[in-house]
């Protein structure tokens, strides 16, 4: 029921990662480089011909110029990728919505579907029923049309598998951990379907039908027993491989989820910090086994 | 505490939950506790708890100062709760401050009760000199649950503060002398056996859940904050929410509550026996 433990007796998550340390990691105001020559990127700037990291991170370099990454930061959006957002604010012709980015990503009118799949014009009847579609708190799944001057995502739902979301449960990671694939979209084998947004927002709910993808309706009826176990488990193995500050993608979280079945965790017991280290090493030897 | 944005499915899917929260948890689970006392040096009492996304640090410092007039052989306690504005954006500039005094005033009174804490064990000089702890909260992280990581905070700093023993010295004329000390390791503590702990209750539907995440206190209208006492009695109780609470269900959440709290009492004495027995550990501290 409760569960107590020393701060001497947590085992550190960082066991779990790689033994070679990463090459160059600064911290803001630390020299990079006193030569000259090179061309300066992202987290650097130059003081008295030096070059200094501005964020902490590690430092790339490609050819001439130097960047660095930094360990830790707000989501950076790219044309095409997938996206959850939660919606903050409805305005005029278009949605605010909250994407873990520096600036509310837009979601504007002419870029989502209309109920009934009609194409046409919005009207200003469209306008003044925007809330009847989507108001403040909900969830959307979409992908970024476009990047504004000032850095602000625009978003599209304008296909039937992006669209408002139903029952489930959101799980936040940093960004940095969800790897880019071919398809966000997966049907797991479990009973639920995951979309991993590349703002480090991971959706899982049940399994998602051909044909009630997408669009703005709601299922509001109670999720069956089983399909609640899977989705607790999968969110608790998500949390797990983010704590252990490992690369979120169909495969790893599989591979966690069938490691802590076989072990024969309960899912609670997926929140306790020494299951959490164990089930990261298991994906790992798992990982090390495929190679071979 | 934090409000935070949730759509109707989400809502709906929580509500759904019978005996199966989103994270796995049963409707009487607390998330992880990690607790670690003796981390500020200059206090004479700390502890530092963290549950899930919660963190707080309590500091007590002991005072000598004068005993209240209507209560001439006690010492007090006094509490202090400070939301950091690191800990939710809407601790920024003064809108903690109502939730502290919330807080603070709720612990005040569940340690009003003769039955938590012997303050006549404070009590150095009758009518004139007494003991002071002055508790000192600072809430670093909200995540839900605040009421319960106070508690167990503030009952881990008070197991572990030392109250320099004190020597009356002869009378000189009127005026007795005070004697402290020499040695800094020559100290009692007190009995904090009875302490209380608060638990949370908050209704969702036709059921109640403890320890709530904050999604969980975003879908419940109302609940109620019991003060539990080792044995096993209630000191204190709140409502908080805006909803409103049928009598019958009032009933049942306060004995639910007396056994949470016995149970989260034990196991939490138990862990504060150990780490004290365990002797000089390497402090973790916040470095990790």
């Amino acid at each position: 029921m409760v569960d107590i433990r020393l701060a001497s007796e947590v085992p550190l998550f960082d066991i779990v990662a790689d033994s070679t340390e990463p090459k160059h990691l600064v911290t803001p105001g630390s020299l990079i480089t006193k030569e000259t020559g090179f061309m300066r990127g992202h987290g650097t700037y130059m003081q008295d011909d030096c070059l200094y990291a501005s964020v902490a991170g590690v430092v790339e370099r490609v050819n001439q110029l130097i960047s660095v990454r930094p360990l830790k930061s707000r989501y950076h959006g790219e044309i095409g990728d997938v996206v959850i957002g939660r919606i903050t604010e409805v305005s005029q012709k278009r949605w605010k919505l909250d994407t873990n980015a520096r600036l509310d990503s837009v979601l504007l009118l002419q870029s989502v579907n209309l109920p009934g799949g009609e194409l046409r014009r919005r009207s200003a009847e469209d306008e003044l029923s925007m809330r009847q579609y989507l108001k403040e708190g909900d969830l959307v799944s979409a992908e970024v049309q476009n990047i504004f001057n000032d850095g602000a995502l625009s978003l599209h739902t304008r296909s039937m598998k992006y669209g408002k979301l139903s029952q489930g449960c959101l799980v936040k990671v940093s960004p940095s951990l969800i790897r880019r694939q071919k398809t966000h979209f997966h049907n797991l084998p479990c009973g639920a379907s995951i979309i991993m947004g590349n703002n480090g927002f991971v959706w899982i709910c049940p399994t998602l039908h051909e044909d009630v993808a997408g669009g703005f309706v709601q299922n509001l009826e109670t999720v069956p027993h089983a399909d609640r176990q899977a989705i607790s488990r999968l969110r608790n193995c998500v949390t797990a491989l983010a704590q252990c500050k490992m690369m979120i993608y169909d495969t790893s979280i599989m591979h966690a989820y069938d490691a802590s079945i076989n072990a024969g965790f309960e899912i609670k017991d997926l929140l306790l910090p020494d299951k959490i280290t164990e089930i990261a090493l298991m994906v790992r030897k798992q990982f090390e086994m495929e190679k071979e | 505490m934090a409000e935070i944005l949730l759509s109707e499915a989400e809502k709906a899917f929580i509500h759904h939950g019978d005996d199966l929260r989103c994270d796995g948890r049963t409707r009487l689970d607390y998330r992880p506790i990690i607790l670690e006392t003796g981390l500020v040096s200059n206090a004479s009492g700390s502890s530092r708890l963290r549950l899930a996304n919660s963190d707080v640090l309590v500091g007590v410092k002991v005072e000598l100062a004068s005993p209240l007039s209507e209560k001439p052989l006690e010492g007090r306690l006094e509490f202090f709760v400070d939301c950091s504005a690191n800990a939710t954006p809407e601790f920024e500039g003064r809108g903690g401050e109502d939730l502290a005094n919330e807080i603070c005033r709720f612990l005040q009174m569940s340690y009003m009760s003769g039955d938590t804490i012997n303050l006549s064990e404070l009590s150095v000089l009758a009518g004139q000199q007494c003991w002071v702890l002055y508790v000192d909260i600072l809430i670093l992280e909200c995540g839900g649950n605040l009421y319960d990581t106070v508690s167990l905070a503030v009952k881990s700093a008070l197991y572990t503060t030392q109250i320099p023993s004190i020597k009356v010295a002869t009378m000189d004329g009127d005026q007795p002398e005070l004697e402290l000390s020499e040695d800094p390791y020559d100290t009692k503590r007190l009995n904090t056996q009875n302490v209380p702990c608060l638990v949370t209750l908050m209704k969702i539907g036709n059921h109640y859940l403890v320890d709530p995440t904050p999604e969980e206190e975003c879908c419940s209208s109302s609940g109620v904050v019991v003060a539990v006492s080792g044995s096993k009695k209630i000191t204190a109780v709140r409502k908080i929410g805006s909803g409103s609470l049928h009598p019958e269900s009032l009933v049942s959440m306060l004995k639910t509550a007396s056994e949470v709290g016995a149970v989260v009492n034990k196991i939490l004495m138990k862990k504060l026996l150990e780490e004290e027995t365990a002797g000089k550990t390497q402090k973790v501290g916040f470095m990790r």
